[in-house]
């Protein structure tokens, strides 16, 4: 509940903060309803649909109605995946609108204290913090190894936890021990001559809990040729900070990561998970107000690029690249393709792996649901998305879903796991699945046999 | 929730309404009611004071029968694509939304007929019916997301309407609730009917105003055999203009006669990045589809007819992703153009196709007396343009330009035999001049017929007919 006293302050902020071009760019043509996640799954209502969403946040600065709960409510059900953005005709940058309101409102709403607690904890206590990753991951680990998760899972001790976390408990991967997520390199030479000087983000929960996924980046990346830094001082990209209100704490974190890499000489930045990439693209918009940082800002970002368009230009797909036959569907990052404009790459990829009968699902650009931590908090509505993907995703009767961000990839383990079909279904990071294949070949030519990652 | 009654729902009323349609499906939240007060007509908006959707024809007949007795207005509404503010509710009263009413109910491939709810998008309808060899010819610019509800009460065009008509053209007959509740069937699967008055087409465009829509049977045709698209291009405006007259006085009607001009190209290209060429002043997007041997002798002759009409270049789309990435571009076209400046002002004027190059001419001067940059694109093939002015509202001085220089265009129109709209519906935005087409008595007679249909006018008050010279501006309720 927001009381009259918060509404007026949000609303001020509203008026003060809200970039007025921006939301007078909408000419509610419509054109975004049918590419929007929500306004489908809720019933083609208005309220769920970046129009409806623009013109709600348009009118509480023009002061036509105050930012009520029902506003608050259908800001947070949007699941961020800017798929509004790419069909777009008038080009409304609706992501920085949606990530402006939501800060505005976070900042100035009283909630309540676990709520606050759990957000300082996991904003400012461990996220920034990459010892303090390390350590939960360990945590998780020993959770994992000890036997606890076993007799926890039996004793039905789960249940005191809401479904959401429930669900999440049970597809978290295997996660590496403390001492393997220590050994962290910081460069890498490539097999034969160097191509290209690449540096690589690391981010916090791609280097702990899929530590096994940076790897094998670190390792396709010498494959194609590169040269790899990896500077020690970077940090997590603030995406989730970012989506989450907490600018601030965002904009710090920004600029630890521009000072970590801006000495660096290198053609490119390269990152491997969709949600940081884009978070890092548009690290230029989040600093534009900035004067000290906004030039230095614009030199990062011209350098983001992701893992599948760096293999792409190295010619990784020319190499030998073998799977046991299997059938493959790509279900894209939402922000690799809408923000960093990503698509056709890791399909081009993926086609190129003989073995590979790669078909296309429907929808395949839809959000999955996963949204950073929107299926924690929207559970009901991530699980109704998450329940058409998967449908989709039979239909391909694809026995592998690839995917090119953690999130996604969880919540496709989440679906596999929700429809049964853990037997025969896997989902795996698009990293893992080339090395996969290019092992593959490898091995081929050795005359080994074939492994496959899980 | 309780008191958040609005000024024309009594609490009782409201109470007869949620025993209708459940409590579910009605709205009247601020949030709720604000995001159904706009349409896609830039500058308008009012609040509605409530929100309703219905499950089935019983429901609406229901609804009218109670908003008739408490005179409250009734707004029918789709997905809110129009461009006459149509579907705003200018005196309030109630947005009536068909999300629960949208199933094709039949598609009979014996009669050609596909019998469908209101609130089918316009797109579904046509891939489904395409998936049984046949084909619904209408296309409206947003017919990704417009309903067939809507189409029909607006009586909307699109990119095929030179050779294959408008919607009015595919409507057999149809299910409409009257104001005092009275439901009436028109029509229906028949291809000759002469039984009294055509309700048929005095509903379809009638805007919501004399009745709601809830269900409609369309005709289908068989789908052509096959189809090509063309680009041509032209350093020169007016000579684009002449080659549509040309094209058709040459005995050809293509399915597609489209026009752009620079700035509308520039534009496109931004959002679309197809490679259009933005170069040159003038493109034609030119189609043909039937019989394989029809289609690639008229596309022969076109292209002549261009040449000779000064195209600096005619290029054939090698694909049909590639004709299909040129038809979406021309469809985005005025939503990208809001990329110029924030407030977008797209009109409607409409010509005979032969007056096209005088009034593209006449719109330039237009345009330039009054120090205003406008667009224009269109229908070049049945004379429907759409001069389009970028501008900002907040400009209060240009504004007032912007609405001097489309009153002379409209003159304009008129005076060479058009209309003040083609395809968008009057609505709000053109009644003050409809008049101007109709004459008094024209405009006694539709009035006549409004007043016979809904004598406590609860039907979307506030349209067509205008109530004063009002024109741009705000409202809101």
């Amino acid at each position: 509940m927001t009381t009259k006293t918060e509404q007026a302050l949000i609303q001020k902020a509203f008026q003060e903060r809200m970039d007025e071009d921006e939301l007078l760019n909408c000419m509610r043509c419509g054109f975004c309803l049918p590419s929007c996640p929500t306004y489908i799954e809720s019933g083609q209502q208005e309220a769920q649909s970046p129009r409806g969403r623009i013109a709600l946040m348009k009118a509480v600065v023009d002061g036509l109605i105050e930012p009520d709960e029902d506003v608050e409510r259908t800001l947070s059900l949007c699941l961020g995946c800017r798929a509004c953005e790419s069909v777009c005709p008038s080009g409304v940058r609706y992501g920085h609108l949606l990530e402006e309101a939501r800060d505005i409102i976070a900042q100035h709403k009283k909630m309540p204290l676990p709520v606050r607690l759990i957000r300082k904890f996991v904003f400012a206590g461990l996220f920034p913090h990459q010892e303090r990753m390390r350590k939960a991951t360990a945590l998780l680990g020993w959770y994992q190894r000890s036997g606890l998760q076993t007799l926890v899972r039996k004793t039905g001790l789960l249940r005191l936890l809401p479904a959401s976390f429930r669900q999440m408990e049970r597809v978290l991967p295997d996660v590496p021990t403390a001492k393997e997520m220590k050994n962290r390199p910081h460069r890498l030479t490539p097999d034969g001559a160097v191509k290209k000087r690449v540096a690589f983000f690391a981010g916090c929960l791609m280097d702990t809990m899929f530590l096994a996924t940076n790897d094998a980046t670190l390792r396709l990346l010498q494959l194609a040729g590169c040269e790899v830094i990896i500077p020690p001082s970077q940090g997590c990209c603030g995406a989730l900070h970012g989506h989450g209100g907490e600018k601030e704490m965002a904009k710090e974190l920004a600029k630890r990561n521009i000072a970590a890499f801006e000495q660096l000489d290198v053609d490119y930045i390269v990152t491997n998970a969709g949600g940081c990439g884009a978070f890092l693209l548009e690290y230029d918009h989040l600093l534009k107000d900035d004067p000290q940082w906004r030039e230095r800002a614009a030199v990062f970002t011209a350098k983001i690029k992701d893992i599948s368009e760096v293999l792409v230009e190295l010619g990784f797909h020319q190499l030998p690249l073998r799977v046991a036959p299997q059938t493959v569907t790509y279900q894209d990052s939402c922000h690799l393709r809408n923000v960093m404009k990503t698509a056709t790459a890791p399909r081009r990829l993926l086609q190129a792996i003989e073995g590979v009968d790669f078909r296309e699902m429907q929808d395949a650009d839809r959000c999955c649901g996963s949204a950073g931590i929107y299926n924690l908090m929207e559970p009901e509505m991530s699980m109704q998305i998450l329940d058409h993907k998967m449908d989709m995703a039979k239909q391909t009767k694809a026995t592998t879903i690839v995917t090119a961000n953690p999130g996604c990839l969880l919540q496709m383990k989440l679906g596999i796991e929700r429809e049964g079909l853990a037997e025969n279904v896997r989902a795996v990071h698009i990293v893992d699945f080339l090395l996969e294949a290019a092992e593959g070949a490898q091995a081929e030519k050795e005359g080994t046999h074939l492994r496959q990652t899980s | 929730m309780g008191e958040r009654v609005g000024p024309l729902i009594p609490n009782e009323a409201k109470k007869r309404l949620i025993q209708v349609v459940g409590a579910e499906n009605y709205d009247d939240t601020k949030a709720g009611r604000l995001v159904y007060s706009y349409d896609a007509t830039p500058q308008f908006q009012s609040l509605p004071d409530a929100v309703i959707a219905p499950r089935n024809t019983k429901e609406v007949a229901e609804i009218a029968k109670i908003c008739n007795e408490y005179r409250i207005p009734i707004v029918p509404r789709g997905s809110g694509t129009n461009l006459c503010a149509g579907t705003c509710p200018v005196e309030g009263g109630i947005v009536l939304l068909f999300n629960h009413m949208n199933r094709i109910l039949e598609i009979d491939e014996e009669n050609l007929t596909a019998t469908v709810q209101p609130g089918v998008v316009t797109l579904d309808l046509a891939k489904a019916v395409e998936e049984k060899g046949l084909f619904y010819p209408p296309d409206p610019g947003s017919m990704k997301i417009s309903t067939i509800g809507g189409n029909i009460s607006e009586n909307s065009g699109g990119l095929r309407g030179l050779k294959y008509g408008v919607t009015r053209d595919y409507v057999l007959g149809l299910e409409v609730v009257l104001a005092n509740g009275d439901v009436v069937r028109t029509g229906g699967k028949l291809a000759k009917d002469v039984a009294g008055y055509d309700l048929t087409r005095l509903f379809v465009g009638s805007e919501g105003t004399l009745g709601i829509v809830t269900e409609a049977t369309l005709k289908l045709i068989p789908m052509p055999e096959t189809k090509q698209t063309m680009l041509a291009l032209y350093q020169d405006l007016e000579a684009a203009a002449r080659s549509v007259s040309k094209i058709i006085a040459n005995k050809i009607i293509p399915a597609t006669l489209e026009f752009l001009d620079q700035p509308t190209l520039e534009v496109v290209e931004d959002f679309a990045r197809i490679g259009l060429p933005t170069n040159v002043k003038a493109v034609l997007l030119i189609e043909q589809d039937g019989p394989k041997e029809v289609v690639e002798r008229d596309m022969k002759k076109m292209a002549d007819i261009c040449r000779a009409e000064q195209a600096v270049s005619v290029q054939l789309a090698g694909s049909e992703e590639e004709a299909e990435a040129l038809r979406t571009a021309r469809r985005a076209a005025l939503s990208a153009l809001a990329r110029l400046k924030p407030t977008t002002i797209l009109e409607d004027a409409t010509v005979p196709r032969s007056e096209i190059a005088k009034m593209v001419k006449a719109i330039n001067e237009i345009a330039e007396k009054y120090q205003l940059k406008i667009c224009t694109f269109g229908h070049a093939g049945d004379g429907n343009l759409h001069p389009t002015c970028p501008t900002d509202a907040r400009n209060r001085e240009e504004m007032e330009r912007v609405e001097r220089a489309f009153e002379e265009i409209f003159a304009k129109a008129i005076e060479l035999g058009g209309t003040i709209t083609g395809e968008h519906g009057v609505g709000v935005m053109k009644a003050p001049y409809l008049e101007w087409k109709l004459g008094p008595a024209g405009i006694a007679a539709m009035k006549a017929v409004k007043q016979a249909l809904d004598p406590n006018n609860i039907m979307n008050p506030g349209k067509v007919f205008a109530k004063s010279t009002r024109k741009r501006v705000v409202v809101t309720r």
